[in-house]
């Protein structure tokens, strides 16, 4: 039982950040094995014949979802400075039509168009970003206003027509990586891809360890090091086979590039630099952080400028995959997006989440609406249960913080510098009951 | 007068544990009928979880031990039967709603009706009769942000009134509240003595429970050390200092001898606007400088401006900048935003540590480099190997009680917080420290240890600036001590001429004194 305890501590609660996103990881690989399970049940077929893990599946699930897991990116650090996006759905649309429209009547070649449709985002995020931060309108009502504006002006500009892209742009959303190299019987670039991956996943467990080593504090047990990258690398060489040994002509898919990398960029930035730390500042005690010399006008500014920014990519991601711009295009992401966020252990208050938690959440959200329809559900249901999912998932987490007990989705979530303390401290008068304070996400 | 009172309440073996703590063990409190009842212990003795054992916010079957109230066994499972009972609890942080009126918080969660609808009319007589009770003459639809933190105090306690209380329980009364609003509030407990009503306060203001408690519990580390009975066994405060702590301590204030060099911190004629009415002037023509090495008090009415002095010079982050003049080692620097006075060597340390001065989601670690995050980050990259180090340094020298750094703040108590707000601004190495109310919710022993931190920051050859509203601590600790009053300096007394009676009149008037 102790050593259970110890491995539940150091892999759920334990001090480096690698641990909790091991955790994350592990409750994500749970729901998957469930649909593989149930999908194979259902049509009468042996555990590896399910059809969540089959590489058609997981490859069109990466696809269908990129978009929203993108705007997830940037809604995480909205709502953790503590204001939401509602427009994110719209601006993705206006983004989409312009674009589109730029390539097909001024005949704007399509990697300048990508970059025409970033700078869109810029502007509409910096608009946005001036009534927040330098007017003080809630972030609420101006994007509010923003997905009626964007909305409109999608179909005003579209005048509620489709526009077709051109074969080069769709591959940021329909592509994948090309074949190179000998055959394998694989796809080449995704195996590498997936060698790299392992590899980083081994040196970060050795950076994490050798941090805590350099604070002098205890890192992790050897073996929970071990056990943890032991079965990453598993899961990262299982993944990686599944999308390199799928149809000939599908491998990994460019907008799942896409999204690795601003993973890791902003992954990064949220964690490791002076300026993502600002964020969760200003979402933690924004008059605190005001007062410890952050630049409270700057931050917001940049938290809705740069939700823009991504939306205006994921909304070109989604143009490049149904090859066409619409004025249905982006409708109701943005509750995706936020639904992906809360799941994946943010507060709504702000100052807490993780990109890697909403990434977590958001593909809870995927699994969960692939599997339901692999099983056959409707749509209808879909929707019904999806909504109750966010609903329980989110309330068993404040009903577990409000009793003190371990939060599952807290303990997931929780970014690297909100640790659980491993023995209570000396308390105060007031601070000894159970922190009621902090809404849960 | 009370001693053979009958007991109103008494708790026997309350013990109460939360995941890991035993905040609580077998705790024994009596309470006589009529009396003022203090409960004494530094933070963390466990005083406000017994209040909330008794008060219901933690129900019965939380805890062992058994409450008998009015001679019969009380199970409360929530402070809505405790008040039906007569038990009524005024915490520390008021629980009043800013932009209701004093009439209908009065009567919040408890509104006369007439047919389903509450009936203002009565509800606005009963508000001036209770008010009239506590002393409070104020347009009863004045709204509660109107008003001072004192009369709010008193709302407070209308408000208890109109629940028909018997036993009044205070946490904290005082803290927050300035000598006058105090004295008038303890003036106001000897009333309800009088009139039968019986209390039981909580305050870390030892001078204020002699003159006022007729008994006190004192608690230490979850456990009754003691009852003592103030009239018979003559307490005094090192008495109850000595139950408190568990040894005598022989001074309030560490031995010091300052090292004071030049002036190198001055402001000139410093005139800064109220932030929304601005025909209202907070800072008129201030005027003051720092030395090396100097402790500078600012002495002060509540509402005197001493914060908003403070936090305009901390680069304008209170009200309207007007005119007025910085200089430091001789030069006038600007000081437009919190960056450029945290760039110029000036740190604040805020009066509410909860409210303004930490983020309570952060650990240790995370707060202590919070206002220079540069210190710890290359190119803009954190480095948390030094910003660990950096923690754990301060950790140690201020000797914080916390297992790591790693810790999260809300889990601290008050003065561990306060040190980790301390270890945040030395570790932005600053030239002139402004520390509002650095003691305020503090017990004695940690009380005694900031002191010995102000001090070593002095000898270190920083100039501090300390605004408290206690003068006793002022006095004790301050080489020089300017008077506040109403935006204006009205007066400056070196350590040897002040004694509170001289502060207070200095505090209180509008005629400027002559400055040396």
């Amino acid at each position: 039982m102790s050593r259970f305890k110890d491995l539940q501590k150091n892999l759920f609660g334990g001090t480096t950040s690698n641990a909790r996103q091991f955790g994350m990881i592990f409750t994500l690989v749970a729901i998957v094995l469930l649909f593989q399970f149930l999908t194979a049940n259902n049509l009468g077929v042996g555990f590896g014949d399910g059809l969540t893990l089959r590489s058609d599946n997981l490859i069109a699930l990466f696809q269908q979802n990129s978009y929203i897991l993108i705007l997830a990116i940037g809604m995480l650090m909205v709502i953790v400075a503590g204001h939401i996006d509602l427009s994110v759905g719209s601006v993705a649309a206006f983004t989409g039509i312009l674009v589109a429209k730029s390539m097909a009547d001024w005949s704007l070649p399509w990697p300048v168009a990508i970059l025409f449709g970033l700078a869109i985002g810029a502007v509409i995020g910096a608009w946005q970003g001036f009534w927040v931060a330098y007017v003080g309108v809630p972030a609420f009502i101006v994007t509010l206003a923003g997905m009626l504006l964007w909305r409109g002006a999608n179909q005003y500009v579209g005048n509620a027509d489709t526009i077709p892209v051109p074969k080069g742009f769709q591959d940021i959303g329909a592509g994948f990586l090309p074949e190179v190299g000998p055959d394998t019987g694989y796809n080449n670039l995704t195996l590498l891809l997936g060698l790299a991956a392992c590899l980083a996943v081994v040196w970060r467990e050795l950076q994490a360890r050798k941090t805590r080593k350099d604070m002098n504090a205890e890192p992790a047990p050897l073996w929970v090091s071990i056990f943890r990258m032991a079965v990453m690398v598993a899961v990262l060489i299982f993944v990686t086979l599944r999308f390199a040994g799928g149809r000939v002509g599908t491998s990994f898919p460019i907008s799942g590039l896409i999204l690795v990398a601003l993973v890791l960029i902003y992954g990064f930035y949220t964690r490791n630099t002076a300026g993502g730390r600002h964020i969760y500042a200003v979402g933690g005690n924004s008059r605190a952080a005001e007062l410890s010399g952050v630049k409270l006008k700057r931050v917001n500014f940049f938290v809705m400028m740069n939700m823009s920014i991504l939306a205006s990519l994921a909304g070109m991601i989604f143009v490049a995959r149904s090859a066409a711009s619409g004025p249905q295009d982006g409708l109701s992401w943005e509750l995706d997006a936020i639904a992906a966020v809360f799941i994946g252990g943010a507060a709504v208050s702000g100052g807490i989440g993780t990109i890697s938690g909403s990434i977590v959440g958001g593909l809870v959200m995927a699994v969960l609406n692939n599997g339901l329809q692999l099983l056959g559900v409707g749509s209808d249901r879909v929707q019904i249960i999806k909504g109750l999912v966010l609903l329980l998932a989110v309330a068993l987490d404040v009903y577990n913080k409000s009793q003190g007990r371990f939060s599952i989705i807290g303990s997931l979530t929780r970014p690297f510098r909100r640790d659980e303390p491993s023995k209570p401290a000396p308390t105060s008068d007031t601070g000894n009951e159970p922190a009621k304070t902090t809404v849960a996400g | 007068m009370t001693t053979n009172a009958p007991i109103l309440l008494e708790m026997r073996d309350i013990t109460k544990e939360f995941p890991g703590v035993k905040a609580l063990s077998d705790v024994n409190l009596v309470v006589k009928a009529g009396e003022i009842h203090a409960i004494c212990g530094e933070n963390g003795a466990g005083k406000s979880t017994l209040m909330k054992v008794l008060s219901g916010v933690y129900p019965y079957g939380t805890y062992s031990g058994d409450i008998v109230y009015q001679g019969s066994p009380a199970r409360f499972s929530d402070i809505r039967q405790s008040e039906n009972a007569g038990i009524v609890i005024i915490h520390q942080e008021l629980a009043l709603i800013p932009d209701m009126s004093i009439t209908e918080n009065i009567f919040l969660g408890n509104e006369p009706r007439r047919r389903g609808a509450i009936d203002w009319k009565s509800a606005q007589r009963q508000a001036l009769d209770l008010m009239a009770r506590v002393g409070l003459s104020e347009d009863p639809d004045t709204l509660i942000k109107d008003i001072g933190v004192g009369k709010q105090q008193l709302v407070e306690i209308a408000k208890a009134f109109a629940k028909d209380v018997k036993l009044l329980i205070l946490d904290e009364p005082t803290a927050a509240l300035n000598e006058a609003d105090s004295q008038h509030l303890l003036d106001l407990l000897r009333g309800f003595r009088e009139r039968g009503v019986t209390s039981i306060m909580i305050s870390h203001k030892l001078n204020e429970i002699e003159a006022i408690s007729d008994s006190i519990t004192i608690l230490r580390d979850g456990k009754t050390v003691e009852t003592l009975d103030v009239r018979g066994d003559g307490v005094d405060e090192d008495r109850i200092v000595r139950g408190m702590v568990g040894r005598e301590l022989s001074s309030r204030f560490p031995d010091h001898t300052p090292n004071i060099g030049e002036v190198f911190f001055e402001v000139r004629d410093w005139n800064v606007r109220h932030p929304i009415s601005a025909d209202r002037q907070v800072c008129k023509h201030e005027s003051f400088n720092v030395r090396k090495g100097e402790i500078v008090g600012f002495a002060g009415l509540m509402g005197a401006g001493r914060t908003e002095l403070a936090m305009s010079i901390f680069g304008r982050s209170y009200g309207v900048f007007e005119s007025g003049q910085i200089f430091k080692d001789g030069k006038e620097i600007k000081l437009k935003s919190v960056a450029d006075a945290i760039d110029n060597g000036l740190a604040y340390v805020s009066e509410d540590r909860k409210a303004i001065g930490l983020n309570l989601l952060d650990d240790i670690k995370t707060s202590t480099v919070a206002a220079k995050l540069s210190k710890i980050s290359h190119h803009g990259v954190l480095n948390e190997v030094e910003e660990y180090d950096a923690a754990e340094a301060y950790r140690k020298e201020l000797r914080t009680k916390a297992p790591t750094v790693d810790e999260g703040v809300s889990k601290l108590s008050g003065g561990n917080q306060q040190k980790v707000v301390l270890a945040k601004w030395m570790f932005t190495d600053p030239d002139l420290l402004i520390l509002d109310e650095p003691t305020r919710g503090i017990d004695v022993g940690a009380k005694y240890e900031i002191y010995g931190i102000i001090q070593r920051l002095a000898d270190q050859g920083k100039g501090v600036i300390v605004i408290s509203s206690e003068l006793p601590e002022l006095i004790g600790l301050c080489d020089r001590i300017y008077t506040v009053f109403e935006g204006q300096i009205t007066g400056e007394l070196a350590r040897e001429q002040a004694d509170p009676e001289t502060l207070m009149k200095q505090m209180t008037s509008t005629k400027k004194m002559q400055t040396r």
